[in-house]
C-alpha cells in the first residue's frame, strides 16, 4: 500500500529529489511549495524537474548526494548526507555527529 | 466501499455521497464544506476509468511513513509480508528500491513504552542504519497510553473505573499515566537525539484519549527545549480527540473534541515540525463518501497552520478502506484526492 502512495503521489526519494524536499519540511518546517522552491533554487533547476529522473539522476551523481542505482565508489549514506547538508545549507543531526567524530 | 468491497455506483449516487460526507464533516468541525468545484474535481477522480490514478506532474508530495519498511519482514497483523529480512535490509530496500521520500525504523510493538528498557539496542541499530541511509531516517512509535494501565501497566484502568461512576478517580489515574508517558517519550527522544537522530515520529497520538494527546504535546514541547534541532512529526489518531478525561488542557485549550484543524494548531504551538491528520474510515459508506469526508477535514487543517500537514493514509484512515490489503484503485484515489484537492503537504 505504501508503494501505491509513492507511485501515485510521491516525489521519488533519492531517485529524484524527494529526500531533499523532505529534509526542508522536517528541518525548516517548510510547507510543500516553499520547500520545493528552495530545493529547486539550490539545485539550479526548474520546479518541474524536481521529479524528472532524466535531470535528477545525473545531477545527483555529479553533486555526490546519492543515487538510487548503486555506483561503486559514489557517495551513499552519511557521505551523501554530508553533501546534502552543504547543498541545502541545513544542519542534519546525524551529519553533525559524524563531523564531530571525524574532525570536520 | 470503506470495507474494500468492489461495488458499482451510479454517477448520481457518487455525487450524493460526496455532498453528504462533506456536509457531515463541516457540521461536526464547524468548518467549510468542499466547494462545488472541488466536488466536481473529486467526482472526476472517482470516475476515472483507469484502475490506478496519480497526481498531475509537478503536484507530487512528500510521502513519509510510519514504519513501512517493517512491512517487509513483519506478519499479517502489521500488514507485513513476512520476508526474512533484517531491519537494516528492509530500510535500505524501502529507500533505494521503492523510491521512498523518507524511511524509518521502530520497535516491533511500535509503542514507546517497550522501547525504554531496550533503548541501547535501538540506539545502536538506529546509529548503524543512519550511517547507510541517504533519505531522512526517522524513529517512530506510538505514545499508546493504554499500555500504562492494568493489566499491562502500573495504573488502575479508567475503563474499569468509569463504568462504576468513579469519574474523579479515572481522571486522576489518566493524569498519572500521562505524566509517566510524557517522561518516557522525552527519555527516548533525548537518547535518540544523542546519537544523531534525524527525526522522531509520535505516531497516532491520542489513541487513549485527551490525556494521551496531552502527553505527546508536552513531550514535543519538552524536546523542543532539550533537543531544538530534532525534527518531530506528530500524528493524530482520529478526526477528533477523544475525551476520556474530558478536562485536560494544553496552552489553556481543552484537548477533548479537537478536530484536525485545531489539532494541527496545537501541535504547531507545541513545536511539532509536521502534523499528521488522521480521519477514520466508515466501513459502511462508499469510497467517495469516505474520501470527501477526509478531504474536508484535511483541507482545513492544511490552511490553518504554517507547518507542513501530511494526511494519514494507512489502512482505515484518510479514505483508505479498512482492510489488510486495501484495493489499489481505492488507495490511489484517496492519495490523488488528498493531494490535489486537500492540498496536503505530504502523505
Amino acid at each position: 500500500m505504501h508503494i501505491a502512495h509513492i507511485f501515485a503521489s510521491g516525489m521519488g526519494g533519492i531517485r529524484t529529489s524527494g529526500d531533499l524536499v523532505a529534509w526542508m519540511q522536517l528541518i525548516k518546517k517548510m510547507k510543500l511549495a516553499e520547500a520545493k522552491k528552495y530545493v529547486a533554487q539550490k539545485l539550479g533547476i526548474e520546479l518541474l524537474d524536481l521529479t524528472n529522473e532524466e535531470v535528477m539522476r545525473p545531477l545527483r551523481e555529479d553533486l555526490g548526494i546519492g543515487t538510487t542505482t548503486s555506483v561503486a565508489g559514489s557517495p551513499k549514506g552519511i557521505r551523501a548526507k554530508l553533501k546534502v547538508a552543504e547543498l541545502l545549507d541545513v544542519s542534519i543531526n546525524s551529519v553533525e555527529l559524524f563531523k564531530s567524530q571525524t574532525g570536520f | 466501499m470503506g470495507d474494500g468491497e468492489l461495488v458499482s455506483i451510479s454517477a448520481e449516487e457518487i455525487k450524493e455521497d460526496i455532498l453528504a460526507a462533506t456536509q457531515e464533516a463541516a457540521q461536526r468541525a464547524e468548518i467549510p464544506e468542499l466547494t462545488a468545484d472541488e466536488i466536481e474535481q473529486l467526482f472526476d477522480i472517482m470516475a476515472e476509468p483507469s484502475r490506478a490514478v496519480s497526481v498531475a506532474s509537478g503536484q507530487e508530495v512528500i510521502v513519509t511513513d510510519d514504519g513501512c519498511s517493517m512491512s517487509f519482514y513483519s506478519g499479517q497483523d502489521g500488514g507485513g509480508v513476512g520476508i526474512p529480512m533484517s531491519r537494516l535490509q528492509a530500510v535500505l530496500t524501502y529507500e533505494r528500491a521503492c523510491a521512498a521520500d523518507t524511511t524509518s525504523m521502530g520497535h516491533s510493538d511500535y509503542s514507546f513504552k517497550p522501547v525504554k528498557p531496550i533503548i541501547n539496542f535501538e540506539m545502536n541499530e538506529y546509529y548503524t542504519a543512519s550511517m547507510m541511509t541517504t533519505a531522512p531516517f526517522l524513529y517512530g512509535a506510538q505514545p499508546n497510553m493504554g499500555l500504562y494501565f492494568q493489566p499491562d501497566g502500573p495504573h488502575p484502568n479508567p475503563a474499569d473505573l468509569l463504568p462504576r461512576g468513579k469519574i474523579k478517580e479515572a481522571q486522576e489515574v489518566q493524569e498519572a499515566a500521562a505524566e509517566q508517558l510524557r517522561q518516557d517519550l522525552v527519555f527516548v527522544g533525548k537518547k535518540l537525539n544523542g546519537i544523531g537522530c534525524e527525526g522522531l515520529n509520535f505516531d497516532t497520538a491520542g489513541s487513549a484519549g485527551d490525556a494521551d494527546y496531552w502527553a505527546a504535546l508536552q513531550a514535543v514541547s519538552d524536546l523542543r527545549k532539550a533537543a531544538p534541532n530534532l525534527p518531530i512529526i506528530m500524528g493524530g489518531s482520529g478526526e477528533f480527540v477523544l475525551g476520556m478525561h474530558g478536562e485536560v488542557t494544553f496552552s489553556d485549550k481543552q484537548l477533548a473534541g479537537m478536530y484536525p484543524h485545531e489539532q494541527a494548531k496545537i501541535a504547531e504551538a507545541a513545536g511539532a515540525s509536521i502534523y499528521g491528520v488522521a480521519v477514520g474510515t466508515n466501513t459502511n459508506e462508499s469510497l467517495a463518501w469516505n474520501i470527501a469526508r477526509a478531504l474536508t477535514f484535511v483541507k482545513e487543517a492544511v490552511a490553518a497552520v504554517d507547518i507542513p500537514v501530511h494526511a494519514n493514509v494507512g489502512m482505515g484512515v484518510g479514505g483508505v478502506p479498512m482492510m489488510e490489503a486495501p484495493p489499489l484503485d481505492s488507495v490511489t484515489r484517496a492519495s490523488k484526492s488528498l493531494v490535489q484537492i486537500g492540498k496536503a503537504d505530504g502523505l
